[in-house]
């Protein structure tokens, strides 16, 4: 990898109170992201993903507790004054929701928000900020860009909200770009294309992204390195080709396993991950994942494995009984 | 584009059918007491506080169309000139109510945390006072205005335009579209204005309409007390209050303006109502 590092998340913690008690939501995570590369962040619900998100551009709920570090172009996310992180938020970092529906304002033209975003951010009249939007809206993929000015968000489709959501993201030219589950609620038919326009657009103007999904099919095809994260760690780290080619960690495994194939023979089983995540808030002193695991032995009861490196290069795991490197299936 | 021309007409057949007769006569009448109200002056109505002591409780007639009261003041012109006071203080009182408390209670739901349990406590506190006791009070001490009237009124709505702003505001500020415009370096006061003002405006104008109704009726029960607007300035409530002396001989004197006020507080209370069965769905559905 030899783009410079854009955003590094160091040793982050993430623990939210509850009545509970105290639930560790991220768990001493480390992750690269270099400039103009996608990362994707496979896992389960609940497994920390938007929490790790939401930690990264600093908008985790009042509550919570961040502990780390988090540099963005070299500066310290956690150390930044208000107004400057605002400023930094603002011309580098932008966000896509999973649900069009409630990330866009309902009673607020598509043209106002796209407007008044260009306006706040972006010395330009409202002249050039109107064409601007158009221009947007145009690359994006949505048909008649003038008209749809002056729609409200529920005048759209679904996957037409999403492309707006997109545009509003794309609008001050972020460095990166968090797609947080940007397709999970779409029409599996408009998925491919948001996502496909998500990968032209991170390409064109070479920005970086992560896109954080649940669906290891999604990350196949469009990212170049993947973390997969299970009860709040990342417990598998690889190029997508290579975690493809040889995964490790049994959870990894299993996720893929559980994808729906279409050459599977009809009515033949999902293979589903049995029983459930464990509590938050009652961590478990060894290997989160060993009361599901196939392999678990007697130590990955007693200790928690840490991410360490594998015989190839830049690939790591978090497993005392790793799968063999023959047992990776082809994506 | 043939869809979207589609779209839209189909909008506009399915609000009017939802609004109904009832909703444009409650219309009709908010209009025309507005529209007399505004322009008692002009109209050539009698003078509503000359009075004709020869003709004390006089009947329907050309010359007196809704007859005189107990002084021999015009009816008419004193339900006409009543309009004017009774729906003074019924509009400014909730707009003091919905300008502080809409504001406050948005700020108490955006921030949270300490701030928010402060005013929510004193709100309950006032909330849990008997308004028309404070009122009462309050017109005692401070005398008979109807700046004063419309002040204390104001006051008291306050408390219930915060609970509904605070509420609204604390739905909404979950939603995804208020953590896009922080990541998208908004500030907190264009938040508040530009992303969340609009959507909480939809219940705080319903509400409005219903405060304007309770108002009008507290300040009727505050004048037929003789605490509300000082005589000889007619209000609805005073002119009852007047009226209740001749019951048995002439009860229409107290039971015209009691009826014109039923008519009003009934209007705005369904055009309230509608409004909020209308924006009610829409904001579910989004």
């Amino acid at each position: 990898m030899t783009a410079p590092v854009l955003l590094s998340v160091e040793d982050v913690a993430v623990d939210l109170p509850t009545p509970r008690g105290n639930l560790r939501a991220v768990d001493h995570v480390d992750l690269e992201v270099a400039a103009g590369r996608t990362l994707g962040i496979v896992g389960e619900s609940g497994c920390g993903k938007t929490m790790l998100s939401r930690a990264i551009l600093q908008l985790l709920p009042k509550r919570a507790k961040l502990a780390g570090r988090v540099l963005f172009d070299g500066q310290d996310l956690l150390r930044l004054g208000s107004s400057a992180l605002r400023k930094l938020r603002a011309r580098s970092l932008a966000v896509v929701f999973q649900d069009p529906m409630t990330s866009l304002n309902p009673v607020l033209t598509i043209g106002t928000q796209l407007i008044e975003t260009l306006m706040e951010h972006l010395v330009i009249d409202l002249a050039a900020a109107r064409a601007r939007s158009i221009a947007l809206l145009a690359e994006v993929g949505i048909p008649a860009p003038e008209q749809r000015l002056m729609q409200y968000p529920h005048e759209l489709s679904g996957g037409m909200r999403q492309r707006v959501a997109i545009a509003i993201a794309l609008s001050c030219e972020p460095k990166l770009l968090i797609a947080d589950e940007p397709t999970t609620a779409l029409d599996v038919t408009i998925q491919a294309q948001i996502l496909d326009l998500l990968a032209r657009e991170q390409r064109r103007r070479h920005m970086a992204m992560i896109l954080i999904t649940h669906d290891l099919g999604i990350v196949a095809g469009r990212t170049d390195e993947v973390a997969v994260m299970y009860a709040g760690r990342v417990v598998e780290r690889a190029p997508t080709q290579a975690l493809f080619k040889s995964m490790r960690m049994p959870y990894t495994q299993a996720l893929l396993a559980a994808i729906p194939k279409l050459d599977a023979p009809p009515h033949a089983p999902l293979p589903a991950i049995s029983g459930r995540p464990p509590d938050p808030t009652r961590p478990l002193e060894g290997c989160s994942f060993s009361p599901r695991c196939r392999y678990a032995a007697a130590r990955c009861q007693r200790e928690k494995p840490v991410l360490r490196e594998a015989e190839e290069a830049e690939h790591h795991y978090a497993c005392f009984n790793p799968l063999k490197i023959t047992a990776g299936l082809s994506a | 584009m043939a869809t979207l021309e589609l779209r839209i007409r189909e909008d506009v057949t399915v609000r009017s059918r939802r609004l109904g007769l009832l909703f444009w006569l409650a219309i009709g009448w908010i209009i025309l007491i507005f529209a007399v109200a505004i322009l008692a002056d002009v109209l050539p109505f009698p003078s509503p506080t000359d009075m004709d002591m020869l003709e004390k409780r006089a009947p329907f007639s050309t010359e007196h169309w809704l007859g005189t009261d107990g002084l021999g003041r015009d009816e008419l012109a004193r339900l006409v000139f009543g309009a004017r006071s009774s729906l003074l203080v019924g509009l400014c009182a909730p707009v003091i109510g919905v300008v502080i408390g809409g504001a406050l209670g948005m700020l108490a739901g955006y921030f949270r945390g300490r701030f928010e349990a402060l005013l929510v406590g004193s709100a309950d506190v006032l909330l849990a006072f008997p308004p028309l006791i404070l009122a009462l009070a309050i017109t005692a001490y401070l005398g008979q205005s109807i700046l004063n009237l419309t002040l204390i009124l104001g006051v008291l709505g306050v408390p219930a335009f915060m609970r509904v702003a605070r509420a609204a505001t604390l739905a909404l500020s979950r939603r995804e579209f208020v953590i896009a415009a922080q990541a998208l370096g908004a500030t907190h006061a264009r938040i508040l204005l530009r992303e969340l003002l609009p959507n909480v405006v939809l219940p705080l104008t319903a509400f409005f309409l219903v405060g304007v109704a309770i108002t009008v009726v507290a300040e009727g029960a505050l004048s037929f007390l003789g605490l509300g607007v000082p005589p000889p300035t007619p209000s609805w409530g005073s002119m009852i209050g007047e009226g209740r002396e001749s019951l048995d001989i002439a009860p229409r004197l107290a039971f015209l303006p009691a009826i014109t006020m039923f008519l009003s507080v009934l209007s705005f209370n369904l055009v309230g109502d509608t409004l909020r069965a209308l924006t009610d769905p829409r904001q579910g559905a989004l």
